[in-house]
């Protein structure tokens, strides 16, 4: 055996580099994890040929001529299928298998064990707004604002899945389990439902009219839905990725709350 | 950094869990290129000490330092010049072996062409052959743990802890892990901390050895020193159930016995001269009508010396400390 050669000086790689290793591995296991992917992905086509199919009709029927409710119900399934990507699943898997201690061993920068993991679930958001986006075409949805828009569309999209991403690296990190994990995403069903997921705004009344002006979600649609349906709109554009910063801005403080408290060595 | 010839240094550590004193104010020494053996029944305080000194853990009190950085206030320093095996193999099974161990390297900041060479140096070692671009999760228990015991040793650091590193381990592996552990000192220079349940890996490995019960240290000295601290010789009498107590007391007026213990059914009997004991045993208990089924005469173990600093016997097996 020979396990010592030149004598070898290790050091404190820096946060960028400890960025891309923990990025590069959590993109790694993502491609080997599709099992866990591909459901996600076959969802939201599924509800947007149902809620099409079903609600096309009835809505149009009841709004002026020209309402284009294919249009209209594209961003809702773009969020749904972002939302509640995480690679906190895994984390928790690493948590239980000590390999997360492991990470914690060497010198590795800690706030990367989060960001890292958090690139990589960008990456994967882009990948799963695709087939929603091509099944939106070809059922005949076109953007007034053209490529540019498309993908200022899909950089909305993405922003609100890493938002959303806060919320089940908190769970995972506060509690180490993974059933709690996977009931993360009940935490999205206000965002989702308490909105203007089938109908435009002025036709919701009462009290969930009024839940609906609080609920980030319904400036995220408006942001996205204006890119296919109406053109420019800078205020709307804003607005979506204003309310993505707000909900970020929240479940970031709990996740690296939770993060603190995890590596606190307590 | 202070100035220290120790590897590592632990004065008054405790470690609390809420009102449960898990380690309580241990002083440890070990003198930099020695293998150090913890020794110590379950929930003994080992893997605390360990989770500590590796900076997993915050000391609830007490100091101390490793490769001469102290763990709490320069934690990160400590990080880079040690290696960790812990007690179940730290890995990731979706990875496969070469990538877990280039990470490892990575986060060490070590330059590609080191890792690639490390990865090779550490091939041999570990001795997974082909299997090192397989998936973790198709490794056996064996594998796992030599490639844990790899990951710990990717940069080359100054202090390895090897936290029970044959616990579960078939005799064939266990003796692989002991030759590995005698390489890497003996070879490599590098000071080991092994936390143990084993006696005879203790006896076999440790240059010096520290036997913690119940949080605390209550032995510590090389094998020979401590076996020597309780006698020459060790007499086992194996009596009837029930006649331990008074087959002490019937000893203990014999002279030339340094102790006598009781532990179930048997009798430990320490003293500088067994030869010349063993037939004045043997009359004294016949002379009180208390049966033997065996005598034996042999020198002491670690398992004696743990019998007789804590009144409790190291059974490993049953991973318990039995009271007697």
């Amino acid at each position: 055996m020979n396990t010592r050669t030149d004598r070898i000086v290790p050091r404190h790689a820096g946060f960028w580099s400890d960025l891309s290793s923990v990025a590069l591995r959590a993109l790694r296991l993502a491609s080997r994890d599709l099992e866990a992917i591909i459901p996600g992905m076959a969802v939201p086509l599924f509800f947007l040929i149902v809620n099409i199919g079903s609600l096309q009709s009835f809505v149009e029927g009841n709004l002026p001529p020209g309402f284009d409710f294919k249009g209209f119900q594209l961003p809702v399934s773009v969020i749904f299928a972002v939302t509640g990507i995480s690679r906190a699943g895994s984390l928790v898997v690493d948590i239980q298998d000590g390999y997360f201690d492991r990470l914690l061993l060497t010198p590795v920068s800690r706030t990367t064990l989060l960001i890292g993991l958090m690139i990589a679930d960008l990456a994967v958001v882009m990948v799963m707004i695709v087939p929603v986006l091509i099944l939106g075409f070809i059922i005949g949805v076109g953007f007034e604002t053209g490529i540019l828009g498309m993908l200022v569309f899909i950089l909305i999209g993405a922003s609100w899945g890493i938002a959303f991403t806060g919320f089940p690296y908190a769970i995972a990190l506060r509690t180490g389990n993974p059933a709690a994990v996977n009931n993360a995403f009940l935490l999205f069903f206000p965002f989702a439902f308490l909105t203007t997921a089938y109908v435009p705004k002025e036709q919701l009344t009462g009290w969930l009219s009024v839940a609906a002006n609080f609920n980030p979600t319904t400036y995220l649609l408006e942001g996205m839905r204006t890119l296919i349906l109406q053109g420019w709109n800078s205020t709307a554009i804003f607005q979506a990725f204003l309310a993505s910063g707000i909900v970020a801005a929240v479940s970031f403080t709990l996740a690296f709350s939770a993060l603190r408290g995890r590596v606190r060595r307590k | 950094m202070t100035t220290s010839a120790s590897a590592i240094e632990a004065r008054g550590l405790v470690r609390r869990f809420g009102d449960k004193e898990a380690v309580a104010g241990i002083d440890i020494t070990v003198d930099t290129g020695e293998i150090f053996g913890f020794l110590g029944p379950n929930g003994a305080g080992k893997s605390t000490t360990v989770r500590m000194l590796t900076t997993l853990l915050a000391p609830s009190d007490g100091t101390a330092t490793v490769a001469g950085f102290d763990i709490d206030s320069e934690a990160a320093e400590v990080r880079l010049r040690i290696g960790v095996a812990l007690q179940d193999a730290a890995l990731d099974p979706k990875q496969t072996g070469r990538e877990l161990l280039d990470m490892q390297g990575r986060l060490y900041g070590l330059p590609k062409e080191v890792r690639l060479r490390r990865v090779d140096e550490l091939l041999q070692l570990v001795n997974i052959g082909g299997s090192i671009d397989d998936r973790i999760a198709t490794y056996s228990g064996g594998m796992k743990r030599r490639l844990d015991l790899a990951a710990a040793l990717v940069h080359q650091p100054e202090v390895l802890f090897l936290d029970e590193p044959t616990t579960g381990l078939d005799p064939t592996s266990r003796a692989a892990v002991w030759e590995e552990v005698r390489y890497l000192n003996k070879q490599l220079g590098i000071t080991i901390f092994l936390t143990t349940q084993y006696l005879e890996e203790a006896d076999e490995l440790a240059d010096r050895v520290g036997i913690i019960a119940r949080g605390r240290i209550v032995a510590e000295g090389t094998p020979d020193e401590l076996k020597r601290s309780i006698g020459a010789d060790v007499i086992i009498a194996k009596v009837g159930s029930g006649d331990g107590a008074r087959a002490a007391h019937a000893l203990s007026a014999l002279p030339d016995l340094d102790s006598v213990e009781v532990s179930g059914d048997q009798l430990i009997i320490a003293t500088a001269h067994g030869a010349s004991a063993i037939s004045p045993v043997a009359v004294t208990l016949a002379n009180n009508s208390i049966k033997v089924s065996e005598l034996t005469l042999r020198t002491p173990t670690l398992d004696d010396v743990f019998l007789h600093t804590t009144g409790t016997r190291m059974d490993a097996d049953e991973s318990e400390a039995v009271t007697v």
